[in-house]
């Protein structure tokens, strides 16, 4: 069964703005990291997920037909449009927030594309095998901090246990099967997210165990309406920045 | 005189066209050229990315039409094909010795290990200016996406290990 090409656009949006929104968290640490090592780590992570966004983004565009490039996606889109979960566009916070944040997303992420590289959209299943091998990078970095900062000082400890705690009542947000994952799922294309959640559960108990940290609860669904591409205030001024040369001088070229 | 343009040729002129992060190895040596096809007076040129934001392959692209052009073909198309992904396998023999030569220690061959391991190194680097396996990792990312940095206890030298992918 091929897939609704509306919503498959849907679906595409929310894997590039995902990667995207949190690449440019990420991107904030940028000369403000801990230690010079840690600074370059998470700068290269932010561009592994723009430029995972960007060939995303560029697939959606494709799918929609109507000339759009990831450019004009990531720019020229207002906030209202913006299919990313709330998780990923929470300020940084303290170092000990981002990486926690870090660790919740690439243990997610991770698993989805190493299901979606078999998917049958050969399109989305090769960008996928691509974005599967950095993934496995990033959650072995933003885990072993999960380990360290969890397992290390009281100082850090609290601040990491303080971060998930913050941090969970957005993850159920991750499992929530909205119209285009359902119908991506039926097409034999997005996994299961139930089967994905209980993939993502095993990996993050470990290391929560090992980092000595409490796993707050059972991972609960999301308000009553809030679903993905219902947003925060934060994400707004996040694109104002993002988004202001692109818009004040369009078609610029440098 | 007039020289047959045949795909060897257009090897040999991809063998100068350089990554512009890691100038001791041609895009031929990275293996991130999967195909080169001759059809009529078009030359199509494959070549699948290393890592999905590394900047380096905008510049790699205009590179390659100009290196192509120079062969006095006209129309090149350079298109970037994703399946399969690239892997650090696909460096050739010489290019590792390159790689070496020029201080970079080059990749193991790829497996993937444990998601999180948080325990000692595994991986043991062979520090390309002394030789010694007694290295430490300090950093799994670098100065580029493609790169992890290492320390070396034997000569105190710093390194790069060119990321196992």
């Amino acid at each position: 069964m091929s897939a609704d090409p509306v919503l498959l656009f849907d679906y595409l949006l929310g894997l590039g703005d995902d990667r995207l929104v949190l690449g440019n968290r990420l991107s904030e640490w940028c000369a403000h990291g801990p230690i010079l090592e840690e600074d370059i780590a998470v700068t290269n992570m932010a561009l592994d997920l723009l430029g995972q966004a960007s060939t995303l983004l560029n697939l959606a565009g494709q799918v929609e037909g109507k000339g759009r490039d990831a450019d004009a996606l990531a720019y020229l889109r207002d906030e209202i449009a913006f299919r990313n979960v709330r998780l990923v566009e929470l300020p940084i916070g303290d170092f000990g927030f981002t990486i926690a944040r870090q660790f919740l997303f690439d243990v997610y992420s991770f698993h989805l594309m190493d299901t979606l590289q078999a998917c049958s959209h050969t399109g989305l299943a090769a960008l996928a095998g691509k974005c599967v091998k950095e993934d496995r990078y990033h959650v072995r970095h933003s885990g072993e901090w999960v380990i360290r900062l969890g397992d290390g000082t009281e100082e850090s400890h609290g601040r990491m246990q303080h971060a998930m705690d913050k941090l969970w009542p957005y993850v159920g947000e991750l499992f929530q099967p909205d119209a285009a994952d359902v119908a991506m799922t039926a097409a034999g294309i997005s996994p299961e997210l139930s089967t994905l959640r209980g993939q993502w559960q095993l990996v993050v108990q470990d290391v929560m165990g090992r980092a000595t940290l409490m796993v707050p609860a059972v991972v609960t669904a999301p308000p009553p309406g809030i679903r993905r591409g219902s947003h925060t205030e934060h994400l707004g001024h996040m694109l104002a920045e993002m988004q202001i040369v692109a818009r004040s001088h369009p078609g610029a070229k440098w | 005189m007039v020289v047959t343009l045949t795909t060897e040729r257009i090897y040999e002129a991809l063998e100068d066209v350089l990554d512009p992060e890691v100038p001791a190895l041609s895009v031929v040596d990275l293996g991130i050229v999967r195909d080169v096809t001759l059809a009529g007076d078009t030359v199509r040129i494959d070549i699948t990315p290393t890592y999905s934001g590394c900047p380096a392959m905008h510049v790699i692209e205009t590179d390659i039409v100009s290196a192509v052009r120079r062969l006095g073909v006209d129309r090149v198309e350079v298109r970037t094909v994703f399946a399969p992904a690239w892997s650090t396998d696909w460096i050739s023999a010489s290019g590792r010795a390159k790689l070496k030569a020029y201080g970079i220690a080059p990749p193991d061959r790829h497996t993937d290990g444990p998601l999180v391991p948080l325990g000692p190194t595994i991986r043991r680097v062979a520090c390309p200016f002394c030789g010694s396996s007694n290295t430490e990792l300090r950093s799994e990312f670098g100065p580029t996406a493609c790169k992890s940095l290492y320390a070396c206890a034997g000569c105190q030298q710093p390194f790069e290990y060119f990321k196992s992918l």
